[in-house]
């Protein structure tokens, strides 16, 4: 394995990345390999897209999500939503019993009762979402003709989409994808002279605010979706400029892409080097002047770098391990190798998708495993046996591999904390010296 | 469909997990889709178990579905046997799986594997989460429990086996350390303790015991029943939650065993007789208590309130539909009707009419009586990860009685103590303007206006604006006279708004116009009766 680290920039090792990906804009030689991807079936320890409600109905602050699915489907909520259930979340489950499956136009007028009954409680409710599930993918229930129905019904007041966020269909993060993917249709169409910059993917709002803030320095008119409001839904256009802020949102770009959007290629902006690449690719795109963009970053960039040096000492060297989750351990991992001096063991992830990560796997040292897909049995043989100093994993994988004498950092956590940007960058790299931390310092 | 955001209780297979879980040298193999291995967070972080469930996904995708995912289950199944070596495997399918309709039990069968397989039909749509674990639990005892073939030899100690315990089940841990402890102190073998820590054999050699021992009959109710006619061994009927149920649990297995109890009964009954007859308790007469979880502990805290504690049980209820019979009984003796619903909504709106000082439920209930300001313990699963405790904290036995008392008394106290010290807030000594009193000589700072010798000037209640305007209006609140408003500061303000609404809805219901003071010490007799 490649174990040199280079942070700067400007000097790192140029690829022409995976056999499959197309070569990043700034690549000029061909003597590395790249990292390398393979593929793995099996069990999958992860979750389905349901879970991404929980922070997709945080985000849209007038939407409700109503699963349509089993008692399964209402215990994964719970179980994942924690003690957010207590606090009236604008979510639920229609839970399909034994008298939907007898005949499926008995469902179609259950459903109807549900959404009444809800819509008659919640009259603030500006967006429903009917989420599809497993069960209701199989008994084929065809929630994009209910939702038409619905919505013929409830408009203007309120208007009803539909995705599904089934384990057979999306892995975990998929279901923010498979969301903002069904919103799409909905955006106005924007003038074709329109040119705006369009950043897909849900942030947490302080994260949004100080992006907004920095591209308003810069001079580019920017738009964010999920938009907080319903009612507030961008437009889209030829002249729209799309830029992910998350890896996850495969269906959202083509459906953008589709209407006339043009995508912008760029690392993820995680970490110091991945927010400004990030930020740059919008400059570029925006003809923003080199000398406007260096004096607007350079000062947030220096306080990030900073910040993120403090844990530098602690976690350069460290050899870490990602099991799949959310699409984000590729760009978390690059932040960690390049910015943090951390060896990568085995990067997992659910989905790789090529052309979205090609920026990402630029970046990354020759000969890192990537893999994608899960047998996860396999992959803890794996894992123990290169008994990594940290390892990133599920909240069912965590505690047994502490017992086994494996530091571990839950997964979700990368989900619900802030993390994007130059400000989050220190929060993100504690994230990885806290456990790391703890172990050194525990005396039982 | 049923509109729902919070549930009881989990999906039947999560049942299963819970004995698959709580045994050794089992494995399950779930026909799920991906995403249902959630549920092995429920044991590793709730339960905070350091191993995995042994439970192997086939986590089928929606390319996988049509003729693929019966392939995928016995690859799965064929590589858990070869990597996990059990004993004894489960199989069986989630709710989806259900409904694609692959024969786990067929397919295992058919790999030919040299260990017993169980299959396990679990109805998700119509069943949950303790159904499916007392289902398991049974079908497992009937595939491989038989009757002793040799009477108990002359002179061996009597013998039961102790049913119920699993994992993630409330207090299961120390409810098992406890009756066991107790079990051996009256002389009895303990036989095999099942499903907690048992493997295959264990459940093999239950028909060896004379009888069964019963912890928890959500669970462990069919499974006694088989074994009462498959292997002719009587069960207990007693939980043995809180004192007078210990006792007469106790009482039930000298009986059962034949054996001679006395003496553990004249060792005393724990700390609970005493703290409970104690001065210090004499305020919780008559606290309105209202209690819901489980059948098993909804019945047996109800039970320890009334009996044992000398609170006025106003609320009795369960999602238990197993058991609603039982909790409808235990109910009728206590005068109520029992609410049977796994709708948490109508729990709340139950807790709301019955306003009772004290709320013991589970985890959603302790949310409910955050929400309504009133103090509460929790009794019942479900329950979050703080009610798996580090410390020994049984429900069970004596040493449970104990913890039961300070369970259910700690929250109230801890009310009191809030009660005064916001009275004590308002008091002319302690209140924010008031300086420390070895200052007050010589610090000139006005002090505030209210004088020591009279309450707190407080601000007059102004009367709901209804009321502002004329007394032949039926339906507004009756007028105070001043002199009568100043008497109402003098009784204690945390019972003071107790005294206003009686008061007005005496004098309400009297037509009475304008209270008095007599009118309050009319009111006062009146509700005192």
């Amino acid at each position: 394995m490649n174990r040199h680290v280079i942070v700067d920039g400007a000097r790192r090792p140029v690829s022409a990345g995976c056999a499959d990906v197309p070569a990043p804009a700034d690549a000029r030689a061909t003597e590395r390999s790249g990292p390398v991807v393979r593929t793995e079936r099996g069990q999958r320890e992860v979750f389905c897209g349901l879970t991404g409600i929980i922070w997709m109905h945080r985000k849209i602050q007038d939407a409700f999500f109503l699963i349509v699915g089993s008692r399964t489907c209402a215990h994964l909520m719970q179980s994942a939503a924690g003690v957010m259930i207590f606090a009236e979340p604008r979510f639920a489950t229609a839970i399909i019993e034994e008298r939907d499956l007898a005949g499926l136009a008995d469902a179609n007028e259950e459903l109807d009762a549900c959404v009444e009954r809800l819509l008659a409680r919640r009259p603030d409710i500006k967006m429903l979402f009917l989420v599809g599930s497993c069960p209701s993918e199989v008994i084929k229930l065809d929630l994009s003709r209910a939702s038409q129905r619905l919505s013929a019904r409830f408009l203007p007041d309120v208007r009803v989409l539909s995705y599904s966020g089934s384990g057979i269909e999306t892995t975990f993060t998929q279901g923010e994808d498979a969301c903002l993917a069904s919103l799409v249709p909905s955006l106005p169409r924007a003038e074709p002279a329109a040119r705006e910059l369009l950043v897909v993917g849900a942030l947490a709002d302080v994260v949004e605010d100080q992006f907004a803030r920095i591209f308003e320095a810069l001079g580019i008119p920017a738009r964010f979706l999920p938009m907080r409001r319903a009612n507030a839904l961008p437009a889209v256009g030829e002249g729209t400029c799309l830029l992910l802020a998350q890896p996850f949102l495969a269906d959202t770009a083509r459906a953008l892409e589709d209407r006339g959007a043009q995508p912008l290629c760029a690392p993820f902006p995680l970490g110091i080097e991945g927010t400004t690449a990030w930020l740059k690719a919008a400059a570029d795109a925006f003809d923003v002047d080199p000398d406007l963009f260096a004096r607007v970053v350079a000062p947030m960039e220096a306080r990030g770098r900073a910040a993120v040096a403090r844990d530098r000492a602690r976690l350069e060297g460290k050899r870490i391990f990602f099991f799949p989750d959310s699409q984000l351990e590729v760009p978390i991992a690059r932040f960690l190798h390049r910015e943090l001096g951390m060896e990568l063991v085995e990067i997992g992830t659910p989905y790789l998708h090529a052309r979205h990560m090609a920026e990402e796997l630029a970046l990354l040292p020759d000969g890192v495993a990537i893999v994608e897909g899960q047998h996860v049995d396999r992959q803890l043989d794996r894992c123990r046996a290169a008994a990594p100093d940290i390892t990133v994993c599920g909240l069912g994988l965590a505690n047994p591999l502490e017992a086994e004498g494996l530091a571990t950092k839950w997964s979700i956590e990368l989900l619900f904390t802030p993390i994007h940007g130059y400000d989050q960058a220190a929060d993100l790299s504690g994230l990885f010296v806290r456990p790391l931390l703890r172990r050194a310092k525990l005396k039982v | 469909m049923k509109l729902t955001v919070w549930t009881y209780e989990a999906p039947p297979h999560v049942g299963a997990m819970r004995i698959a879980t709580a045994m050794e040298g089992v494995h399950y193999v779930l026909h799920a889709p991906q995403g249902d291995t959630y549920a092995d967070l429920l044991f590793t972080m709730i339960e905070r178990r350091d191993q995995r469930p042994p439970v192997t996904y086939t986590t089928f995708q929606a390319r996988d579905l049509g003729a693929d995912t019966a392939e995928i289950f016995k690859e799965a199944a064929r590589e858990a046997y070869e990597r996990f070596e059990p004993d004894l495997m489960l199989v069986g399918a989630s709710c989806t799986a259900e409904l694609i309709q692959d024969d786990p039990g067929g397919l295992a069968r058919a790999l030919n594997l040299p260990i017993p397989v169980v299959p396990l039909e679990l109805p998700s749509y119509q069943r949950k989460e303790n159904w499916g674990a007392a289902e398991t639990f049974l079908q497992l005892v009937r595939a491989l429990a038989r009757p002793r073939t040799a009477p108990r030899a002359e002179g061996e100690a009597p013998s039961c086996n102790i049913l119920g315990p699993t994992a993630l089940g409330f207090r299961h841990r120390d409810d098992l350390d406890e009756i066991h402890r107790l079990l051996v102190r009256m002389g009895l073998r303990v036989n095999v303790v099942a499903p907690l820590g048992a493997r295959a054999h264990d459940i093999a050699r239950l028909g060896e015991a004379d009888f069964n021992v019963v912890l928890y009959p959500e669970i462990a109710g069919s499974a006694a029943r088989h074994l009462e006619r498959a292997c002719r061994q009587p069960f207990t009927k007693t939980v043995p939650i809180g004192v007078n149920a210990t006792r007469e649990f106790i009482a039930e297995i000298g009986a059962l065993a034949g054996i001679d109890v006395s003496d553990v009964l004249a060792e005393g009954a724990g700390r609970l007789p005493w703290w409970s007859r104690s001065v210090d308790s004499n305020y919780l007469t008559g606290k309105r208590v209202f209690v819901f979880g489980d059948a098993t502990h909804a019945i047996a805290a109800a039970r320890v309130a009334a009996e044992e504690l000398c609170f006025e049980v106003v609320g009795l209820g369960t999602y238990s539909r197993e058991l609603a019979r039982e909790v409808r009984e235990a109910a009728g003796r206590l005068g109520l009707e029992a609410l049977i619903t796994d709708d948490h909504l109508e729990v709340e709106d139950a807790i709301a009419a019955a306003a009772p000082e004290l709320v013991l439920g589970t985890q959603m209930e302790r949310h409910i009586a955050k929400r309504l300001g009133i103090a509460c313990a929790v009794i019942s699963a479900p329950v979050h990860v703080q009610d798996f405790p580090a410390r020994y904290s049984p429900q069970m036995g004596f040493e449970g009685a104990n913890v039961l008392f300070d369970t259910f008394v700690h929250p109230l106290v801890m009310g009191l103590e809030e009660h005064l010290l916001s009275m004590f807030r308002d008091d002319f000594e302690f209140n924010d303007a008031a300086v420390p009193s070895h200052l007050a000589s010589e610090h000139a700072a006005p002090r505030r206006e209210a004088a020591p010798a009279t309450p707190p000037a407080e601000p007059i209640v102004v009367a709901p604006p209804a009321a502002a305007s004329t007394e032949t209006d039926a339906s507004a609140s009756p007028a105070w006279t001043a002199e009568a408003e100043k008497e109402l500061l003098k009784i204690p303000f945390f019972v003071r708004g107790k005294a206003r609404r009686n008061t007005e809805r005496f004098a309400h219901e009297r037509g009475v116009a304008s209270i008095t003071l007599e009118t309050i010490y009319d009111a006062k007799a009146h509700f005192s009766r």
